[in-house]
């Protein structure tokens, strides 16, 4: 019976055209330039990294006055990826940890590298390392990794409202 | 059954081809609707938006949407992968069903971001016929060659529908196809996809459209003619072409008799015709009398067709003769899929 059943193949391709709009060209642009651009929000002036959209979500205004954030931050959660899968190009265990960038209100994801997995912890200041300056695009790729400062931890209270 | 209006309309800016990402469109929108019905965000308890996933090729980009609206303290909202005249549908049933009394829709679509006439060609069968990449386009000429040879349909109707349309929409600063054209000078033009020429065909547009409804209680609050959704109604056809009779729509006729439509006398008719063919045939299957029914006066989806947002726009448009006093029976229609398959009708009345 097996060999009565027929099976077709058929791809399905459609080419789009993004535009990220205005929101999120400063941002884009800034890392272009190896700056973190963020935007605050005129309403509960919390500022945005990044501005996705240039929306704030909370208020649904558009986002306002651009602020650049840190390059360093503290990690508020982090998690140890164990795990293999296909397509893996970091070694395993690694860490992915949210950062809250210094003068930022929102955090963001990036890996952590340069210390043991068992090392990382919550508070830990960390940095960017940045690909070459050759290297760089309108993308968050153009930092490789956060690793630690070595400064002292930052005290709980600091990114307690950010968890 | 609870008395529900039509309070409020408003429509984006419609663009070929807009810069702003989706969000950034629905935005202002929101804050524009909100200031003409003289309401806060607080007062809105149902939240409902239509649009496709496919045009903008990404999978739940109409969660980032909900970024537009505000979302905190948290808000009761839904999505419909369709046209925002599906959302308007859904908002009504939650209003009758007593969990809202007033509620904010919105349909958006960016055209501009992808083929369009491609990409909805994924809406149909994926096994015998979306492989076969027809086009939209092509469909629906199917449908006007079918129409034109069972004789409910004439070329030199489209032309005349084309005419009045563009004409029409040199009064609406809000259409991207405009002018003085008769119906001679129009079929001398050449067919693109015959038997439809390039003037048949709907001008594609990047846009937003938006509409606050609410119950007896509160309309006059937030408008002076409320536009008094009377009867509501939506069908569906065979997904198969091959087993619809593509001349005619059972499904408009369906939806249009439960809506009501030929009860009375219709004053202003707002179809969602986004190809020419398509207001002889949705006419002619919801009884509506086009020499005496004011067709389109805005122009209609042929002169703006931003997609997800054409079908509410209509809605719209038809309130928006109510409110003006223009007409006490109007119509509002919209339609999704291929050939008119699928077709939601509402009569709308000031009294």
């Amino acid at each position: 019976m097996a060999d009565d059943i027929l099976r077709i193949r058929t791809p399905i391709g459609i080419d789009y055209t993004w535009s990220s709009g205005p929101g999120s060209v400063v941002y884009m642009r800034g890392l272009e330039n190896g700056k973190l651009i963020g935007r605050r929000c005129p309403a509960c002036e919390l500022v945005y990294f990044p501005p996705r959209n240039g929306i704030c979500p909370r208020c649904g205004v558009l986002l306002a006055a651009e602020v650049e954030v840190g390059p360093r931050g503290t990690i508020t959660t982090f998690c140890i990826v164990n795990v293999p899968f296909l397509g893996q190009t970091i070694k395993i265990p690694y860490v992915a940890a949210t950062i809250l960038l210094d003068g930022a209100d929102i955090g963001m994801q990036h890996l952590i590298q340069e210390c043991e997995a068992a090392d990382v912890r919550m508070g830990m200041r960390v940095e960017p390392v940045w690909k070459d300056k050759s290297e760089w695009t309108p993308s968050l790729e153009n930092i490789l990794y956060y690793k630690p400062t070595g400064e002292p931890d930052a005290d709980f209270d600091v990114y307690a409202r950010h968890l | 059954m609870r008395d529900v209006a039509i309070v409020a309309y408003i429509e984006g800016q419609n663009t070929s081809a807009t810069t702003l990402s989706p969000v950034e469109m629905i935005v202002p929108v929101v804050h524009e609707i909100l200031n003409r019905a003289n309401v806060q965000r607080s007062d809105i308890d149902f939240w409902c938006h239509g649009s496709c996933d496919y045009m903008t090729g990404q999978p739940f980009s109409f969660v980032s949407a909900v970024d537009a609206l505000g979302a905190w303290p948290p808000i009761m909202e839904s999505h419909v992968e369709m046209d925002g005249a599906w959302a308007l549908y859904e908002a009504w049933v939650k209003i009758q069903t007593g969990e809202a009394n007033t509620a904010l829709v919105f349909g958006n679509g960016k055209s501009s971001a992808g083929d369009m006439n491609r990409a909805l060609t994924l809406q149909l069968d994926p096994y015998v016929v979306a492989p076969l990449w027809p086009g939209f386009r092509s469909l629906e000429a199917m449908g006007a060659r079918a129409a034109i040879d069972a004789g409910t349909v004439t070329e030199r109707q489209m032309a005349d529908v084309v005419s009045r349309s563009l004409r029409d929409a040199a009064d609406n600063p809000n259409v991207l196809a405009y002018g003085y054209r008769d119906a001679d000078e129009l079929l001398d033009e050449p067919m693109t996809a015959n038997p439809l020429r390039a003037h048949d065909c709907p001008a594609m547009a990047d846009g937003v459209a938006a509409i606050i409804m609410t119950t007896a209680d509160r309309a006059l609050e937030m408008c002076d003619r409320p536009a008094w959704i009377r009867g509501i109604d939506h069908r569906i056809d065979f997904q198969n072409l091959g087993l619809r009779d593509l001349s005619r729509s059972n499904s408009a006729a369906l939806a249009s008799y439960h809506a009501g439509v030929t009860k009375d006398k219709v004053d202003v008719a707002e179809l969602h015709a986004t190809y020419s063919h398509h207001e002889i045939i949705l006419a002619q299957s919801m009884g509506i009398d086009r020499s005496t029914t004011r067709m389109m006066p805005s122009g209609g989806a042929l002169v703006a067709n931003p997609l997800m947002a054409a079908g509410l726009a209509r809605f719209g448009q038809a309130a928006r003769q109510i409110f003006k006093g223009n007409a006490d029976r109007a119509v509002a229609h919209a339609a999704q899929g291929a050939c008119l398959q699928q077709n939601i009708v509402a009569v709308l009345e000031g009294n």
